[in-house]
């Protein structure tokens, strides 16, 4: 333990600026480099899933319509 | 324009001589018809050299410590803006894809295009900087080592410059992207480059620095010229 | 010797298995290490006699210049594979690490510059380190921005790679020149690290960190692939088969 007390530690002898805004970016950089693919990787699944089903309807109904095609021509 | 390659048997019979006197033609051709075009990045390094004086001090002392640096940052700043017309008008009339396609080295091509934009566009520089040069009251004793360092540098900006300008000659507006590119990769040359004239400002030897300025420029050439053609070759391909 | 696994490194569905089960354990490992890192560094390793306590950025500052760097090569390396292999992964990979690599050095540059406030009186110092960790920020922007410029991903992939190569090779040129230039512009010489007989109090610390960036580096890269993975192979089978699961949340 370097510090005899919490207070000293948040001075850090005077160079408590430096010391805590270096470490306060750097938790912003690391937050934000773990945070970014998370969110991608949500978008992505949702836009793929629902171009799925809405691929998956479209096929639905032209099977529907190609079926009524056929029927109406027996 | 594109005739130019499609002329005659198979091209592997034209000999590589012929092919290179071709591209010469054709490059000094069309710089020819569009002289004014020439002009610009002339203009341009001036223009960016009387900016200092105006934007900074005109102090003859300032300039004078600062004189190398400043025709050199303008030197490479106008060749970026320049660089766009090596591979564009090419690519654009359809011509890039015969020359890639071409049986002759595509290395060779690439050195001789080169080396041509840089007689248009560096060279004029050079020969431009002795007047610049004194305006920003550089001692006279020291223009002519400014002036070998810019005879030994510009042709690197050159060819790295035509790699930057390989990899984005499919884009349209490649302009910026280019210099983005290929300044971090020029700053070698601007240091040793002032850095020589600073030593001769100092009174001491400049051998050390020419040396390293040649070395680099060898490499440049025997190098940039691959990366040139690969890059060339992806970029018509698609 | 069995060269299986290079090629299984070329099928995106083999790297997405791969990449969810070692996830965890470099996510996990990397974290805690940071955190044991940081503490240690922060509140028990003994100040430096000469700089105080703004020594203690040291334990952010080394480390993601040491990555910064890192990552680049790998990225060089990479870039080989997809050129010379046509390996999509290598791609993916270069596509994934380049936005990490500039957080880093980022990262390096912004706590260089504020350790050097304390240390040498002023915010910025062009000092030879720092100038070539800019201008390798600067490299990354170009990987970055020739990637977003061109559409083709064909296209893009092979000509970042070829700009990641060019990169690589000019890489000793321009620290040779920046630490030649430093001399003759630095009235004195300043190291930031050049501590030859660091304890080791000070130094365990600086390893876990360094380690722990690693891991992390490793894992954020691995999600990125896999997004990229996602994203490039939505026409397969197997992707269809996750999107279906995976969105009807």
């Amino acid at each position: 333990m370097n510090f005899e007390s919490f207070t000293e530690f948040l001075l850090m002898g005077g160079h408590g600026l430096y010391v805590w805004l270096s470490y306060g970016v750097g938790l912003f950089i690391i937050v934000l480099v773990y945070i970014q693919p998370i969110l991608a990787r949500r978008s992505i699944i949702q836009e793929l899933s629902q171009r799925q089903r809405r691929e998956a309807q479209n096929k639905a109904s032209n099977e529907v319509n190609a079926q009524e095609i056929t029927g109406g021509n027996e | 324009m594109s005739r130019d390659y499609q002329s005659g048997p198979s091209h592997s019979e034209h000999g590589l001589l012929s092919v290179l006197s071709v591209v010469l033609k054709r490059e000094f051709l069309s710089a020819f018809r569009s002289r004014q075009e020439l002009a610009n990045p002339l203009v341009f390094f001036v223009i960016v050299i009387v900016l200092f004086p105006l934007g900074v001090s005109p102090e003859p002392d300032f300039l004078r410590s600062a004189a190398a640096g400043l025709v050199w940052v303008a030197a490479l700043l106008a060749t970026m803006l320049s660089l766009d017309r090596l591979f564009q008008s090419d690519y654009d009339d359809g011509s890039l894809e015969q020359i890639v396609l071409c049986a002759q080295p595509l290395y060779l091509i690439v050195l001789i295009k080169s080396l041509i934009h840089w007689s248009l566009t560096g060279l004029p520089l050079i020969l431009l900087s002795p007047f610049l040069a004194t305006m920003l009251h550089l001692d006279a004793q020291h223009i002519p080592i400014l002036m070998l360092t810019l005879l030994m540098g510009t042709p690197v900006i050159s060819l790295i410059g035509g790699i930057g300008a390989a990899l984005t000659v499919s884009l349209r507006s490649g302009g910026i992207l280019i210099s983005l590119l290929v300044l971090p990769l020029t700053i070698p040359v601007l240091i040793f480059g002032t850095g020589t004239v600073q030593s001769s400002i100092d009174g001491l030897s400049v051998a050390g620095h020419l040396s390293i300025m040649g070395m680099m420029l060898a490499l440049a050439l025997t190098l940039s010229p691959f990366a040139i053609a690969a890059a060339l070759k992806i970029s018509v391909s698609d | 010797m069995n060269w299986t696994w290079f090629y299984k490194l070329g099928s995106p569905k083999w790297f997405y298995e791969t990449a969810n089960k070692l996830l965890p354990w470099f996510l996990w490992a990397g974290l805690l290490m940071l955190i044991v890192g940081t503490v240690w560094g922060l509140v028990f390793a003994p100040e430096d006699y000469q700089q105080g306590n703004s020594f203690r950025i040291i334990y952010l500052h080394v480390p993601s210049a040491i990555l910064a760097q890192s990552c680049y090569m790998m990225m060089a390396v990479a870039a080989i594979i997809s050129l010379v292999w046509k390996m999509k992964l290598a791609d993916m990979f270069i596509a994934s690490a380049a936005p990490i690599g500039a957080a880093f050095t980022f990262l390096a540059l912004f706590t260089g510059a504020v350790w050097g406030k304390p240390t040498w009186g002023t915010w910025w110092v062009w000092d030879a380190r720092l100038t070539a960790m800019l201008v390798l920020l600067f490299l990354y922007f170009g990987v970055i921005a020739l990637r977003s410029a061109l559409e083709n991903i064909d296209l893009a992939s092979r000509a970042s790679a070829i700009l990641v190569l060019v990169g690589v090779v000019n890489i000793p040129i321009i620290k040779y020149s920046v630490e030649w230039w430093n001399t003759l512009h630095q009235p004195a010489t300043f190291t930031l690290t050049e501590k030859p007989a660091m304890p080791p109090e000070m130094w365990v610390p600086l390893l876990i960190m360094v380690v722990g960036m690693y891991c992390f580096f490793s894992a954020v890269a691995l999600m990125r692939i896999k997004n990229e993975i996602l994203l490039r192979e939505r026409r397969t089978k197997w992707v269809q088969v996750i999107i279906a699961e995976e969105g009807k949340h």
